[in-house]
């Protein structure tokens, strides 16, 4: 009866079988680092005196945080991480022209269904989209797993979001993600593995899976997970050579919580300040922009781009407000530029970047100032974290995102 | 342990501990500058070596950046108490040798600057008037860690 972190978690380490609680030692597949968290991963993986990594081909290293660099400590970071891919012969490094991790690794096949996937980010979360048990570690975990291979994991409880319902036009897995973190809290799920399951779930694209897995870290989630199904194989097909295993959870297990969420009458939501647990219909949010920011590992791919593009075509972002548009990958920039999406942004007035995270955590590209305020497609809204903690960041889906452009305040799309 | 109290409050986040725009740096003097700087800009300079977090529930949530638990290190705060802790933090602290203390009522047995006194051994919290609160206890292998200043100490004296 074991849940489907139970059973990837048993195979990692090699077990018959593993029950929540239980703390053991996995083999990893796939260790992430980047340009901001790996300089610290490199010190450590130093600093315990290890020479080699453990399997060159098993890392894979994205730049994306501070892309291009944009000061003279980003560069030199970039440099330290190029001079530690070069020794150690890491055969899957993304420099600055890549995108966004969490869009690069499923995109380039880095993840299939069954494995466990660590990054030092804890957005890592993100890729259970694909049926893989995948989590966010510090530097010196990273450290670890570099020299190792493996790391020691409490084995957690599960809850599976059981969501049904027919979504509204102009509501998406935004919406959603959103209005479930409001209803479990920060901490609603410290500890436990995220399962988003159900009718609602089973017709969403893998990016809109995406988007909800991304997500679990915001009510203290260990990952998030959708089980494997035909739109994941057919994803995973194109893009991986890797063999995968699929796994389902019995939901007669003991470590397994199941929490119904209808969706069918749900409005666009919105996060407020300053926590991402602060959700609102939008219907109850009415607040005058200086910024919006459209793009991040939560809503950058394609498809976000394309709902945007639909609301602003032939339109003008409102006098006094400015748009950031960043596709979250090279080949999402590529396929919007192909369709004719990167022009309606241009021409509405937005300003289209090259890939990288932009202004989510408020380091490299578009901060805000004391004062103002942010409507952003990314996945928090701290105070200080899109730059001046006198600031305000929302959260909101990228149709919101792009009805609000327009308005200059927060709109729901029509 | 003896030392100062400074509180904060639920859902202390990574950001707020040391925000995104600084993680360029990984030296324990410079993030120890800007720790805790969103909601109190002169915290490192007036936490002195010793002085204890106290804190709501959540600690710790937000992103998995090594840089918080540094930040706290550099700025002297030798240890964290808080209601609950977020996941990942709670590694990373562990990791870089930073004690979390889970004891639920703390918030409302301290008050903001209040000298408290720590018993690792007991798993105790006293408060200045002399009341106790006891902290889930530590299993020997984390104390050990946290003892070393590490995970990498550890494993360095392992050897």
């Amino acid at each position: 009866m074991p849940t489907m972190s139970e059973k990837i978690l048993a195979r990692a380490s090699g077990k018959e079988s593993v029950e929540a609680g239980d703390i053991i030692i996995a083999n990893i597949d796939v260790a992430m680092t980047h340009d901001l968290t790996g300089p610290l991963s490199v010190e450590s993986f130093e600093k315990i005196g290890a020479e080699k990594v453990w399997d060159s081909s098993k890392i894979v290293i994205p730049f994306d945080h501070q892309v291009p660099a944009d000061s003279i400590d980003s560069a030199n970071n970039h440099i330290l991480m190029r001079e530690f891919v070069k020794k150690q012969g890491i055969e899957h490094f993304y420099d600055v022209n890549a995108g966004v991790c969490h869009q690069i690794l499923p995109e380039k096949g880095h993840v299939v269904p069954g494995e466990v996937i660590v990054g030092a980010d804890s957005h890592t979360c993100t890729h259970g989209a694909l049926g893989a048990f995948a989590t966010g570690i510090g530097s010196t975990d990273m450290a670890m797993v570099f020299a190792e291979g493996n790391l020691w994991f409490k084995v957690p409880e599960t809850n599976r979001f059981n969501i049904t319902g027919q979504l509204k036009d102009n509501v998406y897995a935004k919406d959603v993600i959103l209005h479930i973190i409001g209803k479990m809290g920060a901490d609603g799920s410290t500890y436990k593995a995220c399962e988003f399951a159900g009718e609602t779930v089973s017709d969403m694209s893998v990016s809109d899976r995406m988007v909800l897995c991304n997500m679990a870290i915001e009510m203290g989630g260990k990952t998030g997970l959708v089980e494997p199904d035909k739109k994941t194989i057919d994803y995973v097909e194109k893009r991986s050579i890797k063999p995968y295993e699929i796994f389902k959870s019995d939901l007669d297990s003991p470590s397994l919580n199941i929490i119904d969420i209808d969706v069918n009458d749900l409005e666009p939501q919105i996060a407020c300040p300053h926590n991402v647990d602060n959700v609102k219909p939008i219907s109850e949010v009415d607040v005058e922009l200086d910024q919006v920011f459209l793009g991040s590992c939560t809503n950058g791919r394609l498809s976000d781009l394309r709902d945007a593009a639909k609301i602003l075509k032939g339109k003008k972002i409102a006098n006094g407000t400015r748009m950031l548009v960043i596709p979250a990958s090279k080949e999402v920039y590529l396929k919007a530029l192909d369709e004719g999406l990167l022009k309606i942004f241009v021409e509405a007035g937005a300003l289209v970047s090259a890939p990288c995270c932009g202004p989510c955590l408020g380091g490299h590209t578009g901060i805000i100032g004391p004062g103002e305020v942010s409507l952003s497609t990314s996945n928090r809204n701290f105070k200080g974290r899109q730059g001046s903690s006198d600031g305000k960041v929302y959260l909101s889906s990228a149709a919101v995102a792009a009805a609000s452009a327009i308005e200059g305040r927060i709109t729901a799309p029509e | 342990m003896k030392g100062k109290a400074w509180k904060f409050g639920d859902d202390i986040d990574t950001d707020i501990i040391v925000p995104g725009r600084y993680l360029i740096y990984t030296d324990e003097e410079t993030l120890a500058k800007h720790c805790m700087e969103g909601l109190d800009p002169d915290f490192d300079n007036k936490c002195s070596k010793g002085d204890f977090i106290v804190a709501g529930k959540n600690f710790g949530c937000g992103s998995s950046r090594e840089h918080a638990p540094i930040a706290l290190k550099g700025a002297g705060v030798s240890a964290v108490i808080a209601e609950s802790f977020a996941r990942i933090f709670y590694r990373n602290a562990t990791n870089v040798g930073v004690p979390l203390l889970e004891a639920p009522g703390i918030s409302e047995l301290v008050e903001n600057e209040e000298v408290i006194e720590v018993d690792m051994e007991n798993a105790t919290i006293t408060s200045a008037n002399g009341e106790s609160i006891e902290f889930k206890k530590l299993p020997p292998f984390m104390l050990e860690i946290l003892n070393q200043g590490g995970l990498i100490e550890y494993l360095k004296n392992k050897k």
